[in-house]
């Protein structure tokens, strides 16, 4: 895709979650709009998929950590074709396929989560496969900052280094909002890219919502260099609606019908 | 009696179904040589991964390789296999319903010396309330080794439980077990003992003190597959027996007792009594232990003869 046809993506995949969010009275708008000019460039341009085949086995693997964020992920499934966008209004409902936390029976859903800090050790043996498999598949995995207080993911961080595994990529969506509060205010993550850079990893920064970078940035990565990468993205929290953004209020609510047409308003007036 | 570590034999089995699988990983915790999984690592080490004493990223690294067509074998003590990564075993695997086999020694009170923080008498319980595993408490050696063999060639996840000392060697070298399966280890007609993993070897004594000293023919029966488990034969002994007595080296809640209880409830009410497990216990050898805490085969012969009428 042409960065043109990357940011309309990243615009449908907005209106999306901000319907589907306020269809289903639930889920989590803030920390998937955060996600989805990253999911759109991930879907867009780097990735290789075949949504017809979610299977395949030599596809890249794409691994939502932070699993409440599934309205992103859903958006961008449906928006390149493993499903049809009408599905997205099932969302959270009975005998849907798209459960309020991803699960890997969906189709193009690689890991069941909902409970956080799991989802780099996933990606830790999804990534040691393809290097017994001798594939060529590249892991990458979305954790949220919140989510770095899981000591898990710590666990994981010097696994993936002790094994080398520079076919796997880990993104923060750096969003600075958990569920109660600003993350510097509930446990201080900072100074961040040097905790990375200490454990071992590659670490890039980037604007997570400047398309054009975040494509150089995943462009950028050597992945015959055998050490682990991390991109760490600064986002916005809510990103795109103005009442929405940096408000740990929308964290895990949705948009009422009346705010939702002003979202949308707003969206499509970008 | 011949003895016979079911961890090590366990060990014996993973190493050599290595040769024949090649999907065949192993992801241990820095208790690989406890566990006899460093015979694997020894022979296969690019299949074979020490996370360090890391259990929840253990769990989530073996579901990766499993979701990814690896057939990985997690091991380590039960206590931190079972009760520490519960919900990565429950999110992660269970709810996944993915191909992980969770096989962990060092279970129950004969663990000993290490005191209660190291004997696991709660995993059997935690194990059957993740709707999707297949639990398996081998009796003995060989069963441990049959028990790998069958989780290895089955998809989906298992829960193996092991012990730390040696234990008696009831089975012959080429026993084969089966999802749901049972044995009859000694037949008898007035009351039935349902025993599972070292409490089968005191069930089949108790069933001889009691036929040589009291003429009481007790059949023992060997239920080592708890998740499935064998309800017809629960059944028929419920039907067959003046009560059923279980005996397990666990809390009495939440595992065999409970288990069986639930089945003869609900098909054949008959007395189900329990030797099992009621407080946590504390450091001594493994048969100080079953002898304070009342899990040998005098315990199960003294509530036989109390409730028999």
């Amino acid at each position: 895709m042409n960065i043109n046809e990357i940011n309309e993506l990243a615009k449908n995949i907005r209106i999306d979650i901000l319907t589907m969010t306020s269809n289903a009275n639930s889920g989590h708008p803030g920390g998937s709009l955060s996600s989805a000019d990253i999911l759109a460039v991930l879907y867009g341009n780097i990735l290789k998929y075949d949504s017809k085949n979610p299977k395949w086995e030599d596809r890249d693997r794409f691994i939502l950590s932070k699993a409440h964020a599934c309205p992103v992920l859903y958006a961008a499934l449906a928006e390149n074709g493993y499903f049809d966008t009408s599905e997205l209004l099932t969302f959270r409902k009975l005998n849907s396929r798209l459960q309020g936390h991803s699960h890997i029976k969906t189709p193009g859903v690689e890991m069941s989560g909902g409970s956080l800090g799991q989802g780099l050790s996933f990606g830790v043996g999804v990534a040691l496969s393809a290097r017994l498999d001798e594939k060529n598949y590249k892991t990458y995995v979305l954790l949220g900052d919140g989510e770095l207080n899981e000591g898990q993911n710590w666990e994981a961080i010097m696994t993936a280094k002790k094994y080398e595994l520079g076919n796997l990529v880990a993104i923060v969506d750096k969003n600075g909002i958990q569920n109660d509060r600003f993350t510097h205010e509930v446990m201080d993550l900072n100074p961040l890219p040097e905790k990375w850079k200490s454990f071992g990893w590659e670490c890039f920064e980037v604007d997570g919502h400047d398309t054009e970078s975040l494509i150089q940035v995943f462009q950028s990565v050597n992945f015959e260099n055998p050490i682990p990468k991390v991109i760490i993205a600064d986002t916005i929290k809510g990103k795109g609606v103005s009442f929405m953004e940096n408000n740990p209020d929308f964290h895990g609510k949705a948009a009422n019908p009346e705010q939702l047409k002003q979202a949308i308003a707003e969206i499509n007036n970008q | 009696m011949d003895t016979a570590s079911t961890r090590e034999y366990a060990g014996k089995k993973i190493l050599e179904l290595g040769a024949t699988n090649p999907d065949l990983c192993v992801v241990g915790a820095d208790l690989n040589k406890s566990t006899f999984t460093n015979l694997f690592a020894e022979k296969y080490p690019d299949r074979f991964f020490d996370v360090g004493i890391a259990e929840q990223n253990m769990v989530n690294i073996a579901a990766g390789l499993a979701a990814s067509g690896k057939i990985p074998i997690v091991s380590t003590f039960a206590v931190f296999g079972s009760t520490r990564p519960m919900d990565q075993l429950r999110v992660g695997v269970a709810q996944s319903n993915l191909n992980v086999k969770v096989i962990l020694t060092h279970a129950g009170l004969i663990t000993g010396e290490d005191g209660i923080s190291a004997q696991s008498l709660e995993d059997i319980s935690l194990f059957l309330s993740l709707h999707s595993f297949s639990v398996l408490v081998p009796s003995d050696a060989y069963e441990a080794q049959a028990a790998v063999e069958l989780a290895v060639n089955t998809p989906g996840p298992f829960y193996i439980r092991l012990s730390r000392p040696e234990t008696p060697v009831l089975n012959h070298e080429n026993i084969q077990l089966q999802q749901g399966g049972s044995n009859v280890m000694v037949n008898g007609s007035n009351i039935s003992i349902f025993a599972c993993g070292y409490m089968v070897y005191h069930a089949i004594e108790a069933a001889k003190i009691l036929k040589e000293r009291h003429g009481i023919s007790a059949r023992v029966v060997n239920i080592y597959s708890l998740n499935p488990i064998d309800e017809s034969i629960i059944i028929k002994c419920a039907k067959e027996s003046q009560f059923i007595l279980t005996a397990e080296e666990h809390f009495k809640y939440g595992g065999l007792h409970s288990l069986i209880s639930q089945i003869v409830a609900q098909n054949n009410p008959v007395k189900v009594l329990s030797v099992s497990m009621n407080t946590y216990a504390e450091s001594g050898t493994s048969d100080e232990l079953i002898n304070k805490y009342g899990l040998n085969f005098n315990s199960i012969v003294e509530k036989v003869l109390a409730n028999l009428s």
